[in-house]
């Protein structure tokens, strides 16, 4: 089975939520939608289930047009970021519900509630009703739900957004494994690269209502197509300075000037943009063969096992993360680096030009096998 | 009845007490200033009729009964003119002295208020349950019985509570659209007063009987009400 949307568009009181969107998405897969908050992700998977309908564009499953069919008649499933159950029944009852809605028998229902229950670890609160569970417990009963329903097509919209850090962590390494048995067409929402990263699979870069980028995860994170794409995957923000080519050497903006070596050597002559990621940038003395800055320290934030340090340099704030505790004061004077081997680099439209060599990635739009995912993953 | 001990006494203390400011008040009404400040009679040694004179002849005074009278006398009017379709109407289609009759004006106070506050409730609750109640395949129906329901019910029994209060104490709608077989408790307690006197105890044990509905009511909603209020639209 396959989910299409051709040239999706959707218009709410004259704002585009949606613009000439066009995407498939196959059996099997799982497929990040990764964007801002107001990017679309949410109207996306709306169209995709069926909730709203398209302004002008065509939704196909399977090659068959379903623009305009009610969800009832849709194998779909969903969960919201809020925690949504029936708060009138139990959990038992409220996994079993899109069963019960079958008329399926009731051995084969109880079977497949307990299969899921264990699955989620809700086995001891069958018999509570979802507002006396953590939010946690919700929300793990609203995936079982989604996932006892046997759907083609599930819909996550950020359904660890409001849990505790730690139930994320648990809960988004148990995500994909608990549905990749099941074969459905996945689709998750997330603000968070990180999320994306962990999970694999395909990412769908979301910007004002457009894809951006559609990819193998790990490619859409070290080849964005332009520096917009390079932002949305970019947490801490992506750092960026202007430079300028000429005659074998590179002056950034704000006054440093520094060989074309690394990736800069291949340009042609003329202005550019470069983006680099809190980890690539370096806070040392430069070692051989690194450019040079030095920023003043705006702000330090520790999280425990790594530090960010805000650096503010020539108009720009930039962003770097380091291993360990580092309290640097306010205003102190640090000295920074780049890897002229590990930056992107955009050209005047923001098309990117350079970026790290690391893996070869195919350009096609691939059908993201878990293995080699799981093998990207550690590289990322 | 009467052969309780001391039940005239307290009746009479009862009403004594109830009257006794009323009696004051028509005292000092014809009393001087003078003679209510420095002495005190039970009855107005110097009588005057100097205080009603000032009512009656400064403007500032009696416009403001008449101003009263003025809206009393609209919204009686409008009240009658909203009931006496009603008599008009039923009589016509013999609902006249039913319960139907009743029951059924009542509704017009009482379906309104009732839409208005169950539509706190209903609005309160998350378009995505209903979402996902219809991608899990739910018709209307199953999902307004199975889903719906119980999630408004404190807004359900405070709907009830206010329907009921209100069918319970009204009187003008009751009274004019009965005469004899649908007629009201509060309409049949005005026969205890007759010519030869009120008959308090059986008054009084109308009234009792009165309560007990309401409190019945109240007893098995109390739960849903303390929710209700502090959830919707009250």
């Amino acid at each position: 089975m396959s989910v299409t949307l051709d040239h999706v568009t959707r218009t709410v009181d004259g704002t585009a939520h949606i613009r000439d969107v066009s995407l498939t998405l196959e059996r099997g897969t799982l497929s990040v939608l990764l964007g801002p908050t107001l990017s679309g992700k949410t109207s996306i998977m709306r169209l995709l289930a069926g909730l709203d309908k398209p302004s002008s564009g065509r939704v196909l499953v399977d090659g068959k047009d379903v623009t305009g069919i009610d969800v009832r008649q849709r194998s779909v499933a969903m969960v919201y970021q809020q925690f949504i159950n029936y708060p009138s029944l139990t959990v038992y009852e409220n996994i079993a519900s899109p069963l019960r809605v079958q008329r399926r028998p009731k051995e084969e229902i109880e079977r497949r509630v307990q299969e899921a229950a264990r699955l989620l670890k809700l086995e001891p609160y069958l018999n509570r009703t979802p507002l006396q569970l953590s939010g946690g417990q919700q929300q793990r009963t609203a995936i079982a739900r989604a996932l006892v329903k046997g759907a083609d097509l599930v819909l996550l919209d950020e359904p660890l957004a409001n849990l505790d850090y730690k139930l994320r962590e648990e809960l988004r390494t148990e995500l994909p494994r608990i549905f990749e048995a099941s074969g459905a067409i996945f689709v998750y929402a997330t603000t968070e690269p990180s999320e994306a990263l962990l999970l694999g699979g395909n990412t769908l870069c979301m910007w004002e209502g457009e894809v951006l980028q559609h990819g193998v995860t790990p490619k859409v994170y070290r080849h964005p197509d332009t520096l917009r794409v390079a932002q949305v995957f970019s947490d801490p923000p992506l750092n960026i300075v202007g430079i300028e080519k000429k005659n074998g050497s590179v002056q950034y903006a704000g006054g440093i000037n520094a060989p074309a070596t690394g990736l800069y050597a291949d340009l042609a002559d003329g202005a550019y943009r470069v983006g680099f990621r809190a980890h690539q940038l370096e806070v040392a003395n430069g070692a051989a063969g690194r450019h040079a800055f030095s920023a003043t320290v705006t702000v330090t934030e520790i999280t425990g096992s790594e530090s960010f340090v805000h650096l503010h340099r020539d108009s720009q704030n930039w962003v770097a993360v380091l291993h360990g505790v580092h309290e640097y004061e306010p205003g102190v004077t640090l000295h920074a680096a780049l890897d002229p081997d590990n930056v992107f680099v955009f050209d005047a439209a923001d098309r990117l030009v350079a970026s790290p060599k690391s893996i070869a990635f195919s350009s096609e739009v691939p059908s993201g096998s878990r293995e080699e995912n799981a093998s990207n993953k550690k590289n990322a | 009845m009467s052969t309780i001990p001391g039940r005239r006494i307290i009746m009479v203390t009862f009403l004594f007490f109830l009257l006794l400011p009323i009696y004051w008040l028509v005292n000092m009404s014809f009393k001087t200033n003078n003679e209510i400040v420095t002495s005190m009679h039970l009855w107005p040694y110097q009588p005057t009729l100097a205080n009603y004179r000032t009512i009656f002849t400064d403007e500032s005074w009696y416009s403001g009964y008449i101003n009263s009278l003025k809206y009393v006398i609209i919204n009686t009017v409008i009240s009658i003119s909203v009931a006496l379709p009603f008599f008009n109407l039923y009589s016509a289609i013999n609902l006249f002295d039913t319960p139907w009759a009743v029951a059924l004006a009542h509704c017009i106070f009482n379906v309104p208020l009732a839409v208005w506050i169950l539509e706190g409730f209903v609005s309160s609750v998350p378009r995505e349950i209903d979402e996902t109640a219809f991608l899990d395949g739910y018709s209307f129906p199953r999902f307004f019985v199975k889903i719906l329901i119980p999630l408004i019910a404190s807004g359900i029994g405070v709907a009830a509570f206010f329907c009921f209060m209100f069918s319970w104490v009204e009187l003008l709608l009751a009274r004019t659209l009965t005469s004899v077989a649908a007629k009201p408790i509060s309409a049949t307690m005005t026969r205890t007063v007759s010519a030869a006197g009120v008959d308090w105890g059986l008054l009084a044990a109308a009234g009792v009987l009165t309560i007990i509905p309401g409190a019945l009511v109240i007893w098995f909603v109390r739960n849903y009400i303390a929710r209700g209020f502090a959830l919707g639209r009250v």
